[in-house]
């Protein structure tokens, strides 16, 4: 083994090394999460004996069930909105000439370069003076808000990236507005929509202070009710509920790498078959 | 566009071309013109007219325009929370800088499956969520917890130490909450780093750390730089580490607007320190465009 060759492989070591130690610092806390889950105390802070209680409360819990599907109905109205209103006003800005159209397109990525609650204190100022009652409305409106900008994002880096002679290309050949959307605009850019929902559906999933500053004492949603539960300690039926949306998550990851893995090798085997006998 | 429009048509199908184009324009540009306006612009405006009003008794508003508001903020007591906030928005994201982008760089030299297996167990936790996986950390600090249990057993220390409700722990909270967002954009800025201009610079006889810092750091800054904005911002104005693993003792920015609105009811102050937050964030965004950064890394 000359130098080089050493070198490198001290190199590999050092990154495997890095990498298991990262891997270390995010995945303990999630071992305690799950661990606790199994934890015999209502007050989740030290070890006091092994119980699956809590997953059998957990699905029982009509109160929290309620709260984690109005959590979810927030997060599919915020994102539906946000991809609708972002998708359509990434496409259509991109070349509009209206006046103030320069300064619209900028404001979208406001609520990104400032913090959150910045934007929730000031939709809770406009929610105030113009008499709008606080609640689930307002949460939709305040996250679709959050997330349009990484819509609008994902999105336009699609466009940017695509050939705009075939857009013009098909209005050239008679097709309006509409139908080059629909054919050519958006399966070019159906991508960048689709990680932009994936983004906002999981950013809203978490919100909790836009959410927190909008809502009524009526709605609450799976962040508030966790962080509010902080304060007097988290009770192990949470831990339980994070672990069960955790291991759907891994499962899907799963379900990906192992599909992917088949298509690789059924890829591999016919390239090795043509390669036997060539057409 | 420009080369259809040269062309003569007959004049009733322009018309009709032109009305439907302006429909179009209308149902694509609506929306988000709209939206934007009614609440972004709109409710930025009120909360700038805000933080200049005063607080009447019970925390009434008064619309009676006052500097009180701002120069409450520069009042010591205030000031030392900002101060707070400030360093340990500072320290998060000079850990996350430092250890997310040898991450990064490790990720760039590996086959492209691989790297987005790992970005995606980066950022799981997250996604699952972030809070309940946070609130383990009280569980792995306390006094008598596991961290503390271990160090013990092995002998490393006596009597337990002080981990939980100080700045180490705040920290540790925000680096987790905050570093798998920020690897993103170091990891593009790398991945998209020409290895013929490294190579090129070793080749011209430049050792590995002069190499590092005179060619690969300077080519990807804009990505450390998005980085850089991706933890400050939202850490900065981020209450929920605090209230978990700061015990009530370390104030952010966040956790004093939040007070303003909820305990104290005092509207326009909260307002005020709203704006200087957002103030104070434009200005750090404004000089990563003036170095050439681009908004859409931030998304």
């Amino acid at each position: 083994m000359n130098r080089r060759q050493k070198k490198q492989k001290a190199a590999h070591i050092t990154a495997t090394i890095y990498t298991v130690l990262l891997m270390i610092f995010i995945y303990v806390p999630v071992a305690v999460m799950i661990v606790y889950s199994f934890n015999n105390s209502r007050v989740n802070m030290v070890w006091s004996g092994f119980t699956t209680k809590y997953y059998a409360m957990l699905f029982q819990d009509s109160e929290l069930w309620g709260i984690f599907g109005i959590t979810l109905l927030v997060a599919l109205l915020a994102t539906a909105l946000g991809v609708i209103i972002g998708t359509l006003g990434a496409v259509g800005l991109k070349d509009a000439k209206f006046p103030g159209s320069k300064f619209i397109s900028e404001s979208i990525y406001f609520p990104i370069v400032i913090p959150e609650i910045v934007l929730a204190v000031a939709l809770l100022l406009l929610f105030d003076a113009t008499g709008m009652k606080l609640g689930f409305g307002t949460i939709v409106i305040g996250n679709t808000t959050l997330i349009l900008p990484y819509v609008y994002i994902t999105v336009r880096a699609r466009l940017v990236g695509m050939d705009p002679s075939i857009e013009e290309a098909s209005l050239d050949l008679g097709a309006d507005r509409f139908y080059t959307f629909i054919h050519i605009t958006l399966p070019a850019i159906v991508p960048g929509v689709l990680s932009g929902a994936f983004m906002s559906f999981s950013l809203v999933l978490d919100e909790l202070i836009v959410t927190s500053f909008l809502t009524s004492a009526e709605i609450t949603t799976l962040p508030i009710r966790v962080y509010s539960m902080v304060k007097k300690g988290v009770s192990p039926e949470i831990n339980a509920l994070t672990t069960i949306i955790f291991a759907v998550c891994m499962a899907g990851v799963l379900v990906y790498l192992i599909r992917d893995q088949i298509q690789m090798r059924k890829i591999r085997k016919e390239r090795e078959a043509e390669a036997k006998w060539p057409a | 566009m420009k080369k259809k429009d040269m062309q003569p048509k007959p004049k009733a199908r322009r018309d009709k071309k032109t009305a439907k184009a302006r429909l179009a324009s209308i149902v694509m540009n609506g929306p988000i013109t709209i939206w934007s306006i009614l609440f972004i612009i709109v409710p930025v405006i009120i909360l700038a007219v805000m933080s200049f009003m005063s607080k009447g008794p019970l925390g009434i508003v008064v619309y009676k325009p006052t500097l009180e508001n701002y120069r409450n903020i520069f009042s010591s007591m205030y000031f030392n929370v900002i101060k707070e906030s400030l360093i340990i928005a500072f320290w998060t994201t000079v850990l996350t800088i430092l250890i997310g982008y040898p991450f990064a760089a490790i990720m760039a030299k590996m086959k492209a499956k691989t790297s987005s297996l790992f970005m995606i167990l980066l950022m799981i936790p997250m996604w699952v969520s972030g809070l309940v996986i946070i609130y383990s950390f009280v569980i792995l600090f306390n006094q008598s917890g596991i961290l503390n249990t271990i160090l013990m057993k092995i002998g490393l220390i006596s009597k337990p130490l002080n981990m939980l409700y100080n700045h180490f722990s705040v920290t540790v909270g925000m680096l987790y909450m905050f570093m798998p967002f920020s690897v993103l954009p170091m990891y593009s800025s790398i991945e998209k780093l020409d290895p013929a201009l490294i190579e090129a610079s070793k080749d011209l006889g430049a050792g590995p750390v002069r190499t590092f810092f005179k060619v690969q750091l300077p080519l990807t800054a804009p990505g450390i730089f998005a980085a850089v904005l991706l933890t400050f911002i939202p850490c900065i104005g981020y209450y929920m580490v605090t209230d978990m693993l700061g015990g009530g003792t370390n104030m952010m920015i966040g956790n004093l607007i939040y007070r303003q609105f909820t305990i104290s009811r005092n509207w326009p102050f909260g307002a005020a320190l709203a704006m200087v937050l957002a103030i104070v964030i434009l200005l750090m965004v404004w000089i990563y465009k003036k170095v050439g950064g681009n908004l859409d890394d931030l998304g």
